[in-house]
């Protein structure tokens, strides 16, 4: 069968002599693919470097709204002690530099030169071009950082994620063994259990749960974010088995001839064979943690407690009016993901465990 | 029995299945199974969390079905499914097929497509709201330029929803990367019997890729909808927890919370927990169901041939 294929795939002469004029169809077809690529991310890129450029401007250059991805500003001149735009304005043919002192009915604007400030011009505005030049603010950021307490909600965020992280590792490999490595009456049964529990919505457990850590005195601590995560769940479970049921038996029999416990085979066989798979729950746990509002804004009531994501919601709530510094203190919180997903580009890109985020 | 010596080897091993299956065995029973029981008990009591559950039968349930919130947020969560879900299965989809060509620079695309659904729902909902801004924004600024006013976005109660859906279309490249994935597992010996067959590129596709492509579409699909009932940060953000404006945006996950946490009423909020599991199962069951009809799963060629 496979030979045949393999004859197959060589052309006939007559239909080989065709394919000479597909190549310039086939050219064409690259060429509007990449165009539609191209739109396409720039629909992606574009927003990201307006939150960039818009964390970067001051309070007046925000309402004024230009579409300039590098921040600029007017330039301003003092007319009989007030700060009044500057304009490259047209007066009898020769370019001048005037500021504008007073907008006029009709789309017209009264200019005078700063030199000689008695005599005014009435000019068509929307003819002449504002002198602007370029103004950075990269003051934003330590502001953004410090006038809430950005550094603590950074710090319980790095907590819940790596803390639970661990939790999650060594709960998940100590349970993808258990399913993988072993025959027992039940273990099929749990494991279809197990797997059902994917489809159940978060919020049919989730209002005892908070009773639950009422009544123990958690709520309104770190503890209902970390401590779950030494309990496994489905996902990480599941694609940890499907990873070490493709290590051959033979691994774990040469380790039990060499006297090795089950304990024993799974840290020092399965768990160095399984590396990339850990790696991979690690980098989605990480994502999954460090982004999550959902249960962060249900069980942590005061500030000093607040994970960033919540900090961040609340920060909105609170200084609406200062745009810059809510898209400051939002970069600063997409950093560590952007890094981490440059850095782990691979994982991202099996496609399989991708269903697992759209879930969570 | 209890000495472990007299143990079988079968015995044994099951035993030590058993053992590392503990730590989900504890987690399940304490915060899946045992809460499940507890919130259907909850959804039958008028509940504040503060005062012990006072038993009150199926109140909470006939309750909900006079309950306009309620019925508006099954209308929004639904709405906002039938604008998404196509939108997003579509637009995935093309992206996927066209990053499956032999066009230059794949990897750069990839990433960038991919790139948003890494970051914050919180952050990518503030970067939203500066850009659907009706008046300083972006958008309505970029609109300007061609001449078009542009409308209130997530002001305007009829804008609102559409927004969010656009927002989420921002999000397309996860669908993409799973349909990327299921593309790429399409064996290419398929295609060469379709050439061989006389089939050009679009019998191709219509015979090869989206029957083999089916079962990926589906799945994502059914995730799609059981997600859209759990449709939560984006909406929060945009409206500071409220679902406005005038009530649009008040999906079912945004009310059961405000049930919840706000009014702390546990009892009715547990009833739209549970109105909301029957309705995902019976949901993907449904799906899952008239699945036969259209779509393709590869053993049912091996079964056939």
């Amino acid at each position: 069968m496979a030979t045949t294929t393999s004859q197959m795939r060589m052309p006939p002469a007559n239909v080989r002599s065709l394919r000479l004029g597909v190549r310039g169809y086939s050219l064409t077809i690259k060429a509007v693919t990449t165009l539609i690529l191209a739109a396409g991310a720039a629909f992606i890129i574009i927003p990201l470097l307006y939150m960039l450029s818009i964390s970067l401007r001051d309070r007046s250059q925000v309402r004024q709204g230009s579409l300039d991805l590098i921040p600029m500003r007017h330039v301003e001149v003092s007319i009989d002690g007030r700060e009044q735009p500057l304009y490259r304005v047209t007066v009898d043919g020769t370019v001048r530099e005037m500021a504008l002192v007073r907008r006029a009915p009709g789309g017209m604007g009264l200019f005078v030169d700063p030199a000689a400030p008695a005599q005014t011009y009435e000019l068509v505005l929307r003819e002449q071009s504002p002198v602007r030049v370029i103004a950075i603010h990269p003051e934003n950021y330590p502001e953004a950082l410090t006038v809430v307490p950005f550094g603590r909600y950074f710090f319980n965020t790095l907590l819940v994620t790596f803390v639970g992280m661990i939790g999650m590792l060594f709960s998940c490999s100590l349970v993808a063994y258990g399913f993988s490595r072993f025959r027992a009456r039940w273990l099929n049964v749990l494991f279809l259990v197990l797997l059902s529990t994917i489809m159940l919505p978060r919020q049919v457990t989730l209002l005892p749960v908070y009773v639950l850590y009422q009544n123990i005195g958690w709520v309104d601590t770190l503890l209902p974010l970390i401590v779950p995560q030494f309990f496994a769940n489905a996902y990480d479970v599941f694609l940890l088995r499907q990873f070490f049921m493709t290590i051959p038996l033979e691994l774990d029999d040469a380790a039990k001839l060499d006297g090795a416990s089950p304990l024993q085979t799974l840290l020092y066989v399965i768990i160095p064979m399984a590396r990339p798979a850990l790696v991979t729950v690690a980098v989605f746990h990480f994502l999954y943690a460090w982004n999550d509002f959902y249960e962060p804004l249900i069980f942590l009531h005061s500030r000093e407690n607040w994970t960033m994501a919540v900090g961040l919601q609340t920060f909105n709530a609170l200084y609406a009016v200062n745009t810059h510094l809510i898209m400051a203190a939002s970069v600063v919180m997409i950093i560590p993901p952007i890094i981490l997903f440059f850095l782990s580009q691979r994982i991202f890109m099996q496609g399989v465990v991708i269903t697992r985020m759209a879930e969570k | 029995m209890f000495n472990i010596k007299h143990w079988s080897l079968a015995q044994r091993e099951a035993a030590a299945g058993y053992f590392f299956i503990t730590p989900w065995l504890i987690g399940f029973t304490l915060l899946t199974l045992g809460p499940m029981i507890t919130s259907l008990y909850f959804s039958f009591t008028d509940y504040n969390i503060i005062d012990p559950p006072v038993w009150v039968g199926l109140q909470n349930y006939t309750r909900l079905f006079n309950d306009d919130l309620f019925w508006q947020s099954l209308r929004v969560t639904l709405y906002f499914a039938v604008l998404a879900l196509p939108s997003s299965l579509v637009l995935g989809f093309v992206l996927a097929i066209l990053l499956n060509q032999d066009v230059p620079a794949v990897k750069i695309w990839r990433t960038i497509f991919f790139l948003p659904s890494v970051l914050s729902g919180v952050a990518v909902t503030l970067l939203w709201l500066m850009l659907f801004n009706p008046e300083l924004g972006v958008v309505n600024k970029l609109l300007e330029e061609i001449g078009i006013k542009g409308p209130g976005w997530l002001s305007d109660p009829n804008w609102a929803v559409p927004s969010l859906v656009i927002m989420s279309l921002w999000g397309v490249g996860q669908n993409m990367i799973v349909y990327l994935a299921g593309l790429q597992g399409v064996p290419p010996d398929l295609y060469d019997a379709a050439r061989v067959d006389g089939a050009g590129t679009l019998q191709k596709f219509r015979y090869v890729t989206l029957p083999m492509m089916t079962p990926v579409l589906f799945y994502n699909l059914v995730l799609g909808l059981i997600g859209t009932f759990s449709y939560f940060t984006q909406v929060y953000v945009a409206t500071g927890g409220a679902g406005g404006p005038a009530r649009s945006t008040l999906f079912y996950n945004l009310y059961l919370y405000q049930n919840a946490f706000r009014y702390n009423d546990m009892g009715y909020a547990s009833a739209m927990a549970w109105v909301l599991f029957v309705v995902v199962l019976s949901l993907t069951a449904l799906v899952f169901r008239s699945s036969s009809l259209w779509v393709y799963y590869e053993g049912e060629l091996r079964g056939r041939g």
